[in-house]
C-alpha cells in the first residue's frame, strides 16, 4: 500500500492523511446516486411494498403500466408534447442566441434578460398565470396550451447552451464565408452551425428533458385527453404509493440516461 | 479636397453607419419570436394574475389581499416555514457540496469526469421520479426503517416522511447539484501555483487550504447558495409530496388558494410577495459578489 504515503497533492499531503476526503466524497456521491438507481431493482418486485432488495421477482408493475389504456395515452402525450417543445424552443432559441450575439446592439442585453425571466420566475406563478390566462382564451387542457407554455421554459436553456458555443466561436469565420460571397443565411448554415451543432443537439435534447419532466405547469393547464405522464404520476402519488411509478420511474431514467449519452457522443465526433 | 468631395464623403460615412446599425438591428431582430412566446405566455400572464392582486372580490382597486396577509397570522407562518426550509436546505447543501466539490477537484481530471456521473445523474433525472424514490425509502415499511431496525439501531418504524425533515431530505437531495456544479467549477480554476507558493513559505497544508484556497473557492460558495436559496423559495412538488400536508411552503399555499378556494386575488398576492422576495435575494447576492466575476460579470 506505497501509494497511501505517496503525496497526493501540490502541498505534499499524502493520500494516507486524506483518506477522510475519499470517504466523505464517496459517501455524499453515493447519497446522490443510489437512491435513485435504486428504483430500479425494486420495480421488479412482486410485493406491493417494493421490497428492496426483492424477494420475489416480477414484471408485473411493467404490465399494470404497459396495460393502462390511460397511463399509455399520458405517455403519448408526453412525448408528442416533448418533441414538440424541442421543435419549437430550439430553433427560438438558437435564432435569439445567434441575433443577440451578432448584433452587439446595447438592447441585447436588456433582450437577454427578458428572454431568461422564465428561469428566475418561480413556476408555480407560470402555472397559475397561463392557468388563468388559458381559461379566458379556452385552451386549458389543450395540447397546444402545454406546448407553449413548455416550450417558454425551454428557450432560456437553449439560450444559455447555445449562447455559451457562440462564445467561444470566431465569428470572424463567418466574415471570411461573407467576404467569399457568401449570404449571411449561407455562412451560418455552412460555417457556424456545424461548428456550434453539438450544442444545437444538446440543447435540443434539453428542452425535450424539460417538458417530459415537467410537473407544475402541467398540473395546472394540462388534463383530459391531454394530461402529461408527470401530472398522472403526481396525482396518482397524492393518495397511495402506487408501485406501477416505480416502473414508469424505471423506465425514464434509462431514458434519461440513454438520451445523454447519445448527446455527448454526438459531440465526442467534433 | 473640395467641399463637394468632403460631403459626399460625410454622406458616404452616414450611409455606411445607417446600413451597419440596420444589420445589427435585422439580427437583433431574430430574436423577436423567442420575445414574443416568451411575452405572451409568461410576462403578460403573470403581469395579468399580479393586477388581480390589486383589486378587492368585487373587482375595484384596494389593497385588501395585502393587508389581509399581513393581518392574518398563518400568511406569516408560511413565510417563516419557506425561509426556514429554504436556509436549512441550502446550509445543509454547502456542509455536503463544500467537501464533495473539493474532493472532485483534487481528483484527476479523468476520475473527476467519472465522479461527475454521479452529480450529473440526480441533476438531469426527474424531480418527480427522485421525489417519489425518496417517499419509497423512508415511508414506514421502506428501507431505511426495515434496515435501521435489522441493524439494530431503532426498534419502532420512525416516521421518516410525511413531516419537515422527509421534505428536507428530498430537497437537498435535490438542490446537491445545483451547489456542487459552481463550486467545482470555481474550485478547478484556483491555481496550483498558488498553494504551492504557500507550501514553500512554510504553510501546513491545513493552513494553505484556510488562508489560499477557502478564500478563492469563496465566490463558487457564494454563487451557489444565492441559486440553492432562490429555487428552494419557489419548491412545490417536494413539500407537496413528502410534507404530507404539514409543510406549506408559498408555492403550496398558492396552489391551495386557487384549486380549494379559488381566491385569485390572494394567490395572485403571494405571487407577487414570492417574486420580490426572489428578486431581491438575487440582487443583493449579485451586489455581493460583484467585482469577483460571478453571474456573468467575468465572461
Amino acid at each position: 500500500m506505497g501509494w497511501l504515503d505517496r503525496p497526493a497533492s501540490d502541498t505534499q499531503i499524502s493520500h494516507r492523511s486524506r483518506l477522510w476526503l475519499y470517504g466523505l466524497g464517496a459517501l455524499i456521491l453515493a447519497f446522490l446516486a443510489v437512491p435513485t438507481l435504486i428504483v430500479i431493482p425494486m420495480s421488479f418486485s412482486q410485493s406491493q411494498y417494493l421490497e428492496f432488495p426483492p424477494r420475489e421477482w416480477s414484471l408485473r408493475w411493467y404490465e399494470a403500466y404497459f396495460s393502462s389504456s390511460t397511463w399509455m395515452a399520458a405517455t403519448a402525450t408526453s412525448f408528442k408534447a416533448g418533441f414538440c417543445t424541442a421543435l419549437l424552443a430550439t430553433p427560438l432559441g438558437t435564432l435569439a442566441a445567434y441575433g443577440l450575439h451578432a448584433s452587439r446592439l446595447r438592447f441585447a442585453g436588456l433582450a437577454i434578460l427578458v428572454l431568461l425571466t422564465p428561469t428566475i420566475v418561480p413556476v408555480i406563478l407560470v402555472g397559475v398565470a397561463l392557468f388563468y390566462a388559458y381559461v379566458q382564451l379556452r385552451m386549458v387542457n389543450s395540447f397546444l396550451g402545454i406546448v407553449l407554455a413548455h416550450a417558454t421554459l425551454a428557450v432560456p436553456i437553449v439560450m444559455m447552451i447555445v449562447g455559451s458555443a457562440l462564445k467561444s466561436f470566431d465569428m470572424d469565420q463567418e466574415r471570411v464565408a461573407r467576404s467569399l460571397g457568401a449570404t449571411r443565411t449561407q455562412a451560418f448554415l455552412m460555417v457556424t452551425a456545424p461548428q456550434i451543432g453539438f450544442a444545437i443537439v444538446t440543447s435540443a435534447v434539453l428542452s425535450f428533458l424539460t417538458s417530459f419532466d415537467e410537473v407544475v405547469v402541467a398540473l395546472f393547464v394540462s388534463g383530459g385527453d391531454n394530461a402529461t405522464l408527470t401530472r398522472m404520476m403526481f396525482l396518482a402519488l397524492r393518495d397511495q404509493i402506487d408501485p406501477t411509478i416505480a416502473a414508469i420511474s424505471t423506465i425514464m431514467i434509462v431514458m434519461t440516461s440513454l438520451l445523454l449519452a447519445i448527446s455527448q457522443m454526438f459531440g465526442k465526433g467534433d | 479636397m473640395t467641399a463637394a468631395a468632403d460631403l459626399a464623403d460625410d454622406l458616404h460615412a452616414a450611409a455606411l453607419r445607417r446600413d451597419q446599425w440596420l444589420e445589427r438591428a435585422g439580427l437583433a431582430g431574430l430574436a423577436a419570436p423567442a420575445l414574443l412566446l416568451v411575452a405572451v405566455t409568461m410576462i403578460v400572464p403573470v403581469g395579468w394574475l399580479f393586477g388581480l392582486s390589486f383589486l378587492d372580490d368585487a373587482g375595484a382597486p384596494s389593497l385588501e389581499h395585502y393587508r389581509r396577509m399581513l393581518a392574518e397570522p398563518s400568511y406569516g407562518r408560511t413565510f417563516r416555514t419557506t425561509f426556514e426550509i429554504s436556509f436549512v436546505t441550502t446550509l445543509i447543501c454547502i456542509l455536503l457540496g463544500y467537501p464533495l466539490a473539493y474532493f472532485l477537484s483534487q481528483l484527476p481530471r479523468r476520475a473527476a469526469n467519472l465522479c461527475m456521473i454521479a452529480v450529473l445523474l440526480p441533476f438531469w433525472t426527474s424531480l418527480l421520479v427522485r421525489t417519489y424514490a425518496w417517499l419509497v425509502l423512508l415511508q414506514r415499511s421502506g428501507l431505511i426503517n426495515s434496515w435501521g431496525i435489522k441493524l439494530g439501531l431503532w426498534s419502532e418504524p420512525l416516521q421518516l416522511v410525511h413531516n419537515v425533515g422527509g421534505t428536507l431530505i428530498g430537497m437537498v437531495h435535490i438542490m446537491l447539484p445545483f451547489m456542487v456544479l459552481p463550486l467545482y467549477g470555481t474550485m478547478r480554476g484556483i491555481d496550483g501555483n498558488l498553494l504551492r507558493a504557500a507550501a514553500s513559505l512554510g504553510s501546513t497544508p491545513v493552513h494553505g487550504f484556510w488562508t489560499v484556497f477557502f478564500p478563492l473557492s469563496l465566490p463558487g460558495l457564494a454563487a451557489g447558495s444565492a441559486l440553492v436559496f432562490v429555487l428552494c423559495l419557489g419548491f412545490y412538488v417536494t413539500p407537496a409530496m413528502l410534507g404530507g400536508g404539514k409543510v406549506t411552503m408559498v408555492s403550496n399555499r398558492i396552489a391551495n388558494d386557487i384549486e380549494l378556494f379559488f381566491n385569485w386575488g390572494a394567490a395572485s398576492a403571494l405571487g407577487v410577495v414570492l417574486l420580490a422576495i426572489t428578486l431581491v435575494v438575487l440582487v443583493l447576492a449579485a451586489r455581493l459578489s460583484r467585482g469577483t466575476g460571478l453571474f456573468g460579470a467575468g465572461h
